[in-house]
Protein backbone atom coordinates (compact mmCIF):
# COMPACT_ATOMS: atom_id res chain seq x y z
CA UNK A 1 0.00 0.00 0.00
CA UNK A 2 1.10 3.53 -0.69
CA UNK A 3 1.87 5.94 2.11
CA UNK A 4 -1.41 6.74 3.91
CA UNK A 5 -0.93 10.48 3.94
CA UNK A 6 0.75 10.90 0.55
CA UNK A 7 -0.95 12.96 -2.13
CA UNK A 8 -0.41 12.32 -5.80
CA UNK A 9 -0.63 15.34 -8.12
CA UNK A 10 -2.52 13.51 -10.86
CA UNK A 11 -5.01 12.09 -8.35
CA UNK A 12 -5.64 15.58 -6.99
CA UNK A 13 -6.27 16.83 -10.52
CA UNK A 14 -8.80 14.04 -11.13
CA UNK A 15 -10.54 14.81 -7.82
CA UNK A 16 -10.66 18.51 -8.73
CA UNK A 17 -12.23 17.65 -12.10
CA UNK A 18 -14.85 15.49 -10.37
CA UNK A 19 -15.58 18.32 -7.93
CA UNK A 20 -15.89 20.78 -10.83
CA UNK A 21 -18.33 18.57 -12.75
CA UNK A 22 -20.40 18.01 -9.61
CA UNK A 23 -20.55 21.71 -8.79
CA UNK A 24 -21.50 22.54 -12.37
CA UNK A 25 -24.38 20.03 -12.20
CA UNK A 26 -25.66 21.66 -9.02
CA UNK A 27 -25.45 25.24 -10.33
CA UNK A 28 -26.76 24.70 -13.88
CA UNK A 29 -30.41 24.15 -12.98
CA UNK A 30 -30.58 27.28 -10.83
CA UNK A 31 -28.98 29.41 -13.57
CA UNK A 32 -31.28 27.92 -16.23
CA UNK A 33 -34.52 28.92 -14.51
CA UNK A 34 -33.14 32.46 -14.19
CA UNK A 35 -32.80 32.68 -17.98
CA UNK A 36 -35.88 30.69 -19.02
CA UNK A 37 -39.19 32.12 -17.76
CA UNK A 38 -41.07 29.48 -15.78
CA UNK A 39 -44.87 29.38 -15.96
CA UNK A 40 -47.76 27.22 -17.13
CA UNK A 41 -46.82 23.69 -18.13
CA UNK A 42 -43.13 24.23 -17.47
CA UNK A 43 -44.01 25.18 -13.89
CA UNK A 44 -46.13 22.03 -13.60
CA UNK A 45 -43.19 19.98 -14.87
CA UNK A 46 -40.82 21.58 -12.35
CA UNK A 47 -43.35 20.98 -9.60
CA UNK A 48 -43.46 17.28 -10.51
CA UNK A 49 -39.69 16.86 -10.52
CA UNK A 50 -38.78 16.84 -6.78
CA UNK A 51 -41.05 13.90 -5.98
CA UNK A 52 -40.07 12.19 -9.23
CA UNK A 53 -36.34 12.39 -8.36
CA UNK A 54 -36.99 10.83 -4.95
CA UNK A 55 -39.25 8.15 -6.46
CA UNK A 56 -36.66 7.34 -9.13
CA UNK A 57 -33.91 7.14 -6.48
CA UNK A 58 -35.75 4.54 -4.41
CA UNK A 59 -37.95 2.70 -6.93
CA UNK A 60 -35.40 -0.01 -7.85
CA UNK A 61 -34.74 -0.68 -4.14
CA UNK A 62 -38.37 -0.62 -3.09
CA UNK A 63 -40.04 -2.37 -6.04
CA UNK A 64 -37.44 -4.65 -7.59
CA UNK A 65 -35.01 -5.87 -4.92
CA UNK A 66 -36.90 -8.33 -2.78
CA UNK A 67 -39.75 -9.04 -0.37
CA UNK A 68 -37.86 -7.58 2.61
CA UNK A 69 -37.35 -4.17 0.95
CA UNK A 70 -40.90 -3.93 -0.43
CA UNK A 71 -42.51 -4.93 2.89
CA UNK A 72 -40.32 -2.54 4.89
CA UNK A 73 -41.16 0.28 2.45
CA UNK A 74 -44.87 -0.37 3.04
CA UNK A 75 -44.28 -0.13 6.81
CA UNK A 76 -42.49 3.21 6.34
CA UNK A 77 -45.22 4.69 4.11
CA UNK A 78 -48.06 3.67 6.46
CA UNK A 79 -46.27 5.07 9.52
CA UNK A 80 -45.06 8.23 7.73
CA UNK A 81 -48.67 9.36 7.24
CA UNK A 82 -49.44 8.81 10.92
CA UNK A 83 -46.50 9.79 13.12
CA UNK A 84 -43.08 11.41 13.29
CA UNK A 85 -40.72 10.52 10.38
CA UNK A 86 -37.97 9.19 12.66
CA UNK A 87 -40.30 6.45 13.99
CA UNK A 88 -41.20 5.41 10.45
CA UNK A 89 -37.50 5.28 9.46
CA UNK A 90 -36.46 3.20 12.49
CA UNK A 91 -39.41 0.83 12.02
CA UNK A 92 -38.53 0.42 8.33
CA UNK A 93 -34.85 -0.35 8.96
CA UNK A 94 -35.77 -2.77 11.76
CA UNK A 95 -38.23 -4.52 9.44
CA UNK A 96 -35.70 -4.89 6.63
CA UNK A 97 -33.02 -6.25 8.98
CA UNK A 98 -35.49 -8.73 10.52
CA UNK A 99 -36.84 -9.94 7.17
CA UNK A 100 -33.34 -10.29 5.69
CA UNK A 101 -32.29 -12.27 8.77
CA UNK A 102 -35.01 -14.87 8.10
CA UNK A 103 -33.92 -15.06 4.50
CA UNK A 104 -36.58 -13.01 2.71
CA UNK B 1 -44.45 29.24 -0.02
CA UNK B 2 -45.86 30.78 3.13
CA UNK B 3 -44.74 34.28 3.98
CA UNK B 4 -46.18 34.31 7.48
CA UNK B 5 -43.74 36.25 9.64
CA UNK B 6 -45.05 34.69 12.86
CA UNK B 7 -43.40 31.49 11.71
CA UNK B 8 -40.00 33.20 11.64
CA UNK B 9 -38.77 32.63 15.14
CA UNK B 10 -35.13 33.64 14.88
CA UNK B 11 -31.83 32.09 13.78
CA UNK B 12 -31.32 29.98 16.92
CA UNK B 13 -34.65 28.23 16.48
CA UNK B 14 -33.93 27.81 12.75
CA UNK B 15 -30.57 26.19 13.51
CA UNK B 16 -32.16 23.89 16.10
CA UNK B 17 -34.87 22.84 13.64
CA UNK B 18 -32.20 22.18 10.99
CA UNK B 19 -30.13 20.02 13.35
CA UNK B 20 -33.22 17.99 14.22
CA UNK B 21 -34.18 17.59 10.56
CA UNK B 22 -30.73 16.38 9.46
CA UNK B 23 -30.26 13.94 12.37
CA UNK B 24 -31.68 10.80 10.66
CA UNK B 25 -29.59 11.60 7.56
CA UNK B 26 -26.43 11.93 9.69
CA UNK B 27 -27.11 8.55 11.29
CA UNK B 28 -27.59 6.96 7.87
CA UNK B 29 -24.71 8.74 6.11
CA UNK B 30 -21.98 8.07 8.71
CA UNK B 31 -21.70 4.31 7.94
CA UNK B 32 -21.44 5.11 4.24
CA UNK B 33 -18.69 7.62 4.95
CA UNK B 34 -16.79 4.91 6.83
CA UNK B 35 -17.41 2.52 3.93
CA UNK B 36 -16.18 4.89 1.20
CA UNK B 37 -13.03 5.60 3.23
CA UNK B 38 -12.30 1.92 3.62
CA UNK B 39 -13.07 1.02 -0.01
CA UNK B 40 -10.98 3.92 -1.33
CA UNK B 41 -7.83 2.88 0.55
CA UNK B 42 -8.34 -0.68 -0.72
CA UNK B 43 -8.57 0.73 -4.25
CA UNK B 44 -5.18 2.43 -3.81
CA UNK B 45 -6.07 5.95 -2.70
CA UNK B 46 -4.35 7.46 0.31
CA UNK B 47 -6.25 8.57 3.43
CA UNK B 48 -5.70 12.18 2.52
CA UNK B 49 -6.80 11.75 -1.09
CA UNK B 50 -10.20 10.21 -0.33
CA UNK B 51 -10.78 12.73 2.47
CA UNK B 52 -10.09 15.56 0.03
CA UNK B 53 -12.54 13.94 -2.39
CA UNK B 54 -15.28 13.77 0.23
CA UNK B 55 -14.65 17.38 1.21
CA UNK B 56 -14.66 18.79 -2.32
CA UNK B 57 -17.00 16.53 -4.33
CA UNK B 58 -19.46 15.88 -1.47
CA UNK B 59 -21.67 13.53 -3.48
CA UNK B 60 -22.06 10.03 -2.05
CA UNK B 61 -23.35 8.15 -5.07
CA UNK B 62 -20.83 9.73 -7.47
CA UNK B 63 -18.00 8.92 -5.06
CA UNK B 64 -19.01 5.26 -4.71
CA UNK B 65 -19.09 4.94 -8.49
CA UNK B 66 -15.70 6.67 -8.79
CA UNK B 67 -14.05 4.49 -6.15
CA UNK B 68 -15.49 1.44 -7.90
CA UNK B 69 -13.83 2.57 -11.15
CA UNK B 70 -10.57 3.71 -9.52
CA UNK B 71 -7.31 2.61 -11.17
CA UNK B 72 -3.66 3.51 -10.69
CA UNK B 73 -3.13 6.00 -12.24
CA UNK B 74 -6.70 7.31 -12.19
CA UNK B 75 -8.52 7.45 -15.56
CA UNK B 76 -9.52 11.11 -15.85
CA UNK B 77 -12.00 10.78 -18.75
CA UNK B 78 -13.81 7.75 -17.35
CA UNK B 79 -14.16 9.25 -13.88
CA UNK B 80 -15.35 12.66 -15.08
CA UNK B 81 -17.89 11.07 -17.43
CA UNK B 82 -19.19 8.76 -14.69
CA UNK B 83 -19.47 11.69 -12.28
CA UNK B 84 -21.37 13.68 -14.89
CA UNK B 85 -23.88 10.88 -15.52
CA UNK B 86 -24.47 10.25 -11.83
CA UNK B 87 -24.93 13.96 -11.15
CA UNK B 88 -27.13 14.84 -14.14
CA UNK B 89 -30.19 14.75 -11.87
CA UNK B 90 -28.79 17.74 -9.96
CA UNK B 91 -29.68 19.98 -12.91
CA UNK B 92 -33.37 19.17 -12.45
CA UNK B 93 -33.08 19.34 -8.67
CA UNK B 94 -31.45 22.77 -8.78
CA UNK B 95 -34.18 24.08 -11.08
CA UNK B 96 -36.84 22.89 -8.62
CA UNK B 97 -35.03 24.38 -5.61
CA UNK B 98 -34.23 27.73 -7.30
CA UNK B 99 -37.35 29.64 -6.10
CA UNK B 100 -36.44 28.84 -2.47
CA UNK B 101 -32.88 30.15 -2.86
CA UNK B 102 -33.85 33.68 -3.94
CA UNK B 103 -33.29 35.23 -0.53
CA UNK B 104 -29.83 33.64 -0.13
CA UNK B 105 -27.70 36.21 -1.96
CA UNK B 106 -24.72 35.41 -4.16
CA UNK B 107 -22.15 33.98 -1.73
CA UNK B 108 -24.52 31.99 0.46
CA UNK B 109 -26.31 30.76 -2.65
CA UNK B 110 -23.02 29.53 -4.11
CA UNK B 111 -22.13 27.71 -0.88
CA UNK B 112 -25.65 26.27 -0.64
CA UNK B 113 -25.36 24.80 -4.14
CA UNK B 114 -21.95 23.30 -3.36
CA UNK B 115 -23.65 21.38 -0.54
CA UNK B 116 -26.74 20.34 -2.54
CA UNK B 117 -26.54 16.61 -1.83
CA UNK B 118 -29.78 14.66 -2.39
CA UNK B 119 -30.74 14.65 1.28
CA UNK B 120 -30.02 18.36 1.82
CA UNK B 121 -32.00 19.21 -1.29
CA UNK B 122 -34.98 17.09 -0.26
CA UNK B 123 -35.10 18.46 3.29
CA UNK B 124 -34.72 22.04 2.05
CA UNK B 125 -37.62 21.64 -0.39
CA UNK B 126 -39.76 20.07 2.30
CA UNK B 127 -39.01 23.00 4.63
CA UNK B 128 -39.74 25.49 1.85
CA UNK B 129 -43.27 24.11 1.48
CA UNK B 130 -44.37 25.03 4.99
CA UNK B 131 -42.35 28.19 5.67
CA UNK B 132 -39.70 30.36 3.99
CA UNK B 133 -36.40 28.49 3.62
CA UNK B 134 -33.75 30.52 5.47
CA UNK B 135 -29.99 30.45 4.83
CA UNK B 136 -29.48 29.58 8.51
CA UNK B 137 -31.67 26.47 8.21
CA UNK B 138 -30.07 25.31 4.96
CA UNK B 139 -26.44 26.05 5.86
CA UNK B 140 -26.76 24.49 9.33
CA UNK B 141 -27.98 21.26 7.77
CA UNK B 142 -25.23 21.44 5.16
CA UNK B 143 -22.46 22.11 7.70
CA UNK B 144 -23.53 19.22 9.93
CA UNK B 145 -23.75 16.74 7.05
CA UNK B 146 -20.48 17.93 5.49
CA UNK B 147 -18.60 17.50 8.80
CA UNK B 148 -20.18 14.05 9.25
CA UNK B 149 -19.29 12.94 5.72
CA UNK B 150 -15.69 14.20 5.82
CA UNK B 151 -14.90 12.89 9.32
CA UNK B 152 -16.53 9.51 8.63
CA UNK B 153 -14.52 9.21 5.41
CA UNK B 154 -11.31 10.06 7.27
CA UNK B 155 -12.12 7.57 10.03
CA UNK B 156 -13.02 4.81 7.58
CA UNK B 157 -9.84 5.36 5.57
CA UNK B 158 -7.52 5.69 8.58
CA UNK B 159 -8.96 2.81 10.63
CA UNK B 160 -9.70 0.63 7.60
CA UNK B 161 -12.30 -2.10 7.27
CA UNK B 162 -14.57 -0.49 9.88
CA UNK B 163 -17.73 -1.13 7.94
CA UNK B 164 -17.19 -2.66 4.54
CA UNK B 165 -20.79 -3.39 3.70
CA UNK B 166 -23.38 -1.13 5.37
CA UNK B 167 -26.14 -3.26 3.80
CA UNK B 168 -25.54 -5.99 6.38
CA UNK B 169 -26.92 -3.68 9.07
CA UNK B 170 -29.77 -2.27 6.98
CA UNK B 171 -28.12 1.16 6.59
CA UNK B 172 -28.66 0.98 2.84
CA UNK B 173 -32.40 0.86 3.44
CA UNK B 174 -32.24 3.86 5.78
CA UNK B 175 -31.89 6.16 2.75
CA UNK B 176 -34.91 4.62 1.06
CA UNK B 177 -36.84 5.03 4.33
CA UNK B 178 -35.79 8.68 4.70
CA UNK B 179 -36.83 9.46 1.12
CA UNK B 180 -40.16 7.64 1.61
CA UNK B 181 -41.02 9.81 4.63
CA UNK B 182 -40.14 12.92 2.58
CA UNK B 183 -42.36 11.66 -0.25
CA UNK B 184 -45.24 11.26 2.19
CA UNK B 185 -44.86 14.98 2.88
CA UNK B 186 -44.80 15.84 -0.84
CA UNK B 187 -47.93 13.77 -1.63
CA UNK B 188 -50.72 15.81 -3.27
CA UNK B 189 -53.11 13.11 -4.47
CA UNK B 190 -53.64 12.69 -8.21
CA UNK B 191 -51.45 15.68 -8.98
CA UNK B 192 -48.43 13.74 -7.78
CA UNK B 193 -49.65 10.19 -8.43
CA UNK B 194 -49.22 10.20 -12.23
CA UNK B 195 -45.74 11.78 -12.40
CA UNK B 196 -44.55 9.50 -9.59
CA UNK B 197 -45.94 6.38 -11.27
CA UNK B 198 -44.11 7.35 -14.47
CA UNK B 199 -40.91 8.03 -12.51
CA UNK B 200 -41.11 4.70 -10.66
CA UNK B 201 -41.87 2.63 -13.77
CA UNK B 202 -39.16 4.31 -15.83
CA UNK B 203 -36.55 4.02 -13.05
CA UNK B 204 -37.20 0.31 -12.51
CA UNK B 205 -37.04 -0.49 -16.23
CA UNK B 206 -33.94 1.64 -16.90
CA UNK B 207 -32.19 0.25 -13.80
CA UNK B 208 -32.91 -3.26 -15.11
CA UNK B 209 -31.57 -2.40 -18.58
CA UNK B 210 -28.54 -0.30 -17.54
CA UNK B 211 -27.70 -0.69 -13.85
CA UNK B 212 -26.33 2.56 -12.46
CA UNK B 213 -27.24 6.18 -12.28
CA UNK B 214 -29.20 6.57 -15.52
CA UNK B 215 -32.37 5.27 -13.84
CA UNK B 216 -32.53 8.30 -11.53
CA UNK B 217 -32.17 10.85 -14.32
CA UNK B 218 -34.54 9.04 -16.70
CA UNK B 219 -37.14 8.54 -13.96
CA UNK B 220 -36.99 12.21 -13.00
CA UNK B 221 -37.37 13.27 -16.63
CA UNK B 222 -40.35 10.91 -17.08
CA UNK B 223 -42.04 12.43 -14.00
CA UNK B 224 -41.37 15.94 -15.30
CA UNK B 225 -42.77 15.09 -18.75
CA UNK B 226 -45.99 13.70 -17.23
CA UNK B 227 -46.26 16.82 -15.04
CA UNK B 228 -45.80 18.95 -18.17
CA UNK B 229 -48.44 17.03 -20.15
CA UNK B 230 -50.99 17.15 -17.34
CA UNK B 231 -50.26 20.82 -16.66
CA UNK B 232 -50.95 20.64 -12.93
CA UNK B 233 -54.32 18.84 -13.17
CA UNK B 234 -55.20 16.37 -10.40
Amino acid sequence: MTDLWSVDGWTLLVIAAMAGVTYASRVTGVLLVRVVPVSGRLAAALEAIPGSVLVALIAPTVLATGVAESAAALVVVVLAFRGPPILAIVAGVTTVVALRAIGL
Amino acid sequence: MSGASDLDVGPAAEARAAALAILPVVAAAAPFGLAIGTLATQAGMSVLEITVMSATVFAGSAQFVAVGLWTEPAALGTLVLATLIVNLRHVLMGAALAPHLRRFGRLRGAVALFAMADEIWALALRRGQTRPLTPVFYLTMAAILWCTWVSATLAGAALGAAIEDPAVYGFDFAFAAIFLTLLAGLWRGGRTAWPWAAAAGTAVVVDWLVPGAWSIFCGAVAGGVVGFLRGGRA
